[in-house]
């Protein structure tokens, strides 16, 4: 006769008491400000404050700009991860160094550099303006060009993570079958690093879409020009705070579709 | 149609320097250890690894030869190449696949589907076509990987252990299966194995590499019967000897001597079945002329026979009945008497 498997139960190791403490402080620490934004959050009204002009026009901008910098991402950044990932030269990991460098400068100071290169007075900035009259400072490109600063970098190490980790045989594979170079990154190499290219690009967008500092330094707060919802966020505050929660929790749902969405690769099968 | 190949390349410590030469006409199976460069010759010839040295034709057109700076590059050679764990493109389905030589080399997609069926069919695979690589069987992965190969129609075919992704009790039906497909394909045909039984089977000529040389070149049941180095010896079981004759007499080159029946003077290899190595426990009489005492150090039991290894000058394997080993009360390290017949050690120029 089958008896139904039982786990053997294992004794729990022993927590000390203090730990737990700590961790549940710590595990407060986060839980606390979602709850507050919840419950602070004028549900009667809500629908009504997301139809305001004022957010749909923020909202709107702040799609425009976080999609605009991943494709620009994906375009340059790609092929970044991949020369990272395929070939040594040297000087391979200064670049490597300075390209991922605005994942962890504060994004004001990527905004003061960026004033510094594009900006009127700056090191290309004023040659984009005389000899093609592309003005980029305060503009609705430079918010986009300030994102893509920001958010590059996400995409550029994702994709040269899952560029490294492919097994290059495949592309032996195509190249014996008569695929060109060009032929084997796009049918072969690309749909195999997809899943990395997926998540680097969710990433990307996600920071893009967050991108408060670099943004309001380089490009300013202008409304519908370079007013992106954290802008807006942080502007109504004072003069609306029901449109800051509101805006504050669509920002905070999209997070948490990103996390769920990529629940595999960072938060383990389980 | 042929290959002829004098390729050198050195990967780190590692050299490979080696001649080959395959005609259409013939099934060639490269055999040698692991790490003896079967992969590195293949991907060499593939345009995968370019070489220091050396020149590759193949059908009269130079693929490669460093020093007069020719180059074709892996997509302009007309090879195809079948490795080991196929490679199946995973995101392609099985036609897809098989379509992926053709579609790379500007085929249009309809011809290219076309033709990809038509090979699916011709190995049975066309149930299996609109199905991904990773749900397939081993034999199935195989058939689909020379489908691939085969349908750019190229003028030589690399297979790079074909067998071993397979599991050993379907392994003989679908060795048959390749030989087959090997037989009706008109080009140059090359296979890398460290399986013996496999080279023999598939190929109609064996080249042992080994640490990157070719040491030997011959039809199997040649390489059998005259094994040239210690790792084909080993392969077929007997024992070899290298060492210098002299009047019927060998040297060997490791201590000891072996009189043998005609042998031609000078540098020769001998090979010994362990089947004639007689052993007796005390001294025997008569007129056998190599006498000598070894040490038993290992038995081997192998069902209806045991293996014995021995040490003396020189050491050698014998291999007897149990019963025999039983009425020795054969043990290890005991004191035991060899005994060759000179007719029975097989003597040929190294």
């Amino acid at each position: 006769m089958a008896l139904p498997v039982r786990r053997a139960s294992r004794p729990r190791p022993a927590a000390p008491v203090a730990l737990l403490l700590l961790a549940g402080v710590g595990a407060a620490f986060f839980l606390i400000p979602l709850v507050g934004l919840v419950l602070r959050t004028p549900w009667a009204s809500s629908w009504q404050q997301l139809r305001s002009p004022d957010v749909l026009t923020a909202l709107r901008l702040s799609l425009l700009a976080s999609f605009s910098a991943t494709a620009i991402a994906l375009v340059f950044g790609v092929p970044l991860a991949w020369t990272f990932a395929r070939l040594s030269f040297p000087g391979r990991a200064v670049l490597r160094a300075v390209t991922v460098l605005p994942m962890v400068l504060p994004p004001v100071v990527g905004g003061v550099a960026l004033l510094l290169a594009f900006g009127r007075r700056g090191l290309l900035g004023g040659w984009l303006a005389s000899s093609l009259g592309i003005h980029l400072p305060f503009t609705t490109a430079g918010a986009i060009l300030a994102e893509t600063f920001v958010a590059m970098p996400f995409l550029v190490i994702t994709v040269e993570a899952g560029l490294r980790s492919m097994d290059t045989r495949f592309e032996d594979a195509a190249r014996t079958l008569g695929a060109s170079r060009w032929t084997v990154l796009w049918r072969v190499t690309l749909p195999l690093v997809r899943p990395s290219l997926v998540a680097g690009a969710v990433l990307c967008w996600a920071r893009a879409l967050g991108e408060f500092g670099a943004t309001i330094t380089f490009a300013g707060n202008f409304p519908g020009r370079t007013q992106t919802m954290p802008l807006a966020v942080y502007l109504a505050l004072e003069s609306n705070p029901d449109a800051a929660i509101v805006l504050s929790l669509v920002l905070l749902a999209v997070s948490l579709a990103v996390l769920i969405g990529l629940r595999d690769r960072w938060l383990g099968s389980s | 149609m042929s290959l002829e190949a004098r390729m050198r390349l050195g990967i780190n410590a590692f050299e490979l320097d080696v001649n080959l030469k395959v005609d259409s006409g013939e099934v060639v199976a490269v055999l040698g250890p692991n790490g003896a460069g079967k992969t590195s010759l293949l991907r060499g010839l593939a345009g995968l690894l370019p070489l220091d040295g050396g020149r590759v034709v193949l059908d009269g057109a130079v693929l490669e030869e460093p020093a007069a700076g020719v180059f074709v590059p892996s997509e302009r050679r007309s090879i195809a190449m079948v490795f080991q764990d196929y490679l199946l493109f995973p995101h392609l389905t099985v036609l897809e696949n098989v379509a992926f030589g053709l579609r790379s080399r500007g085929t249009a997609r309809s011809e290219a589907t076309a033709t990809a069926q038509l090979w699916l069919e011709r190995v049975g695979l066309q149930p299996e076509a609109q199905r991904r690589p990773a749900s397939l069987s081993g034999g199935q992965a195989q058939r689909a990987a020379l489908a691939r190969a085969l349908a750019t129609n190229p003028a030589l075919l690399l297979l790079d252990e074909p067998m071993a992704a397979l599991d050993a009790s379907t392994r003989v039906q679908l060795r048959r299966d390749l030989r087959r497909h090997l037989e009706s394909f008109p080009g140059v045909r090359l296979l890398v194995t460290h399986d013996p039984v496999e080279a023999m089977a598939m190929a109609d000529r064996i080249v042992i590499l080994e640490h990157g040389r070719v040491l030997q070149s011959g039809s199997p049941a040649d390489v059998t019967q005259h094994p040239r180095s210690r790792y084909v010896a080993d392969l077929v079981g007997v024992n070899l000897f290298r060492g210098r004759a002299s009047q019927n007499v060998i040297t060997i080159a490791g201590g000891g001597s072996l009189m043998a029946a005609g042998a031609t003077d000078g540098e020769v290899f001998a090979v010994v079945h362990p089947r004639t190595v007689a052993l007796y426990r005390t001294r025997p009489d008569g007129t056998p002329r190599n006498v000598w005492e070894g040490r038993a150090v290992d038995l081997d039991f192998q069902g209806d026979r045991v293996r014995v290894r021995l040490e003396g000058t020189p050491a050698i394997v014998a291999e007897v009945t149990p019963a025999a080993a039983r009425e020795l009360s054969l043990d290890r390290g005991d004191p035991v008497w060899v005994v060759v017949k000179a007719t029975e050690v097989n003597v040929y120029p190294a």
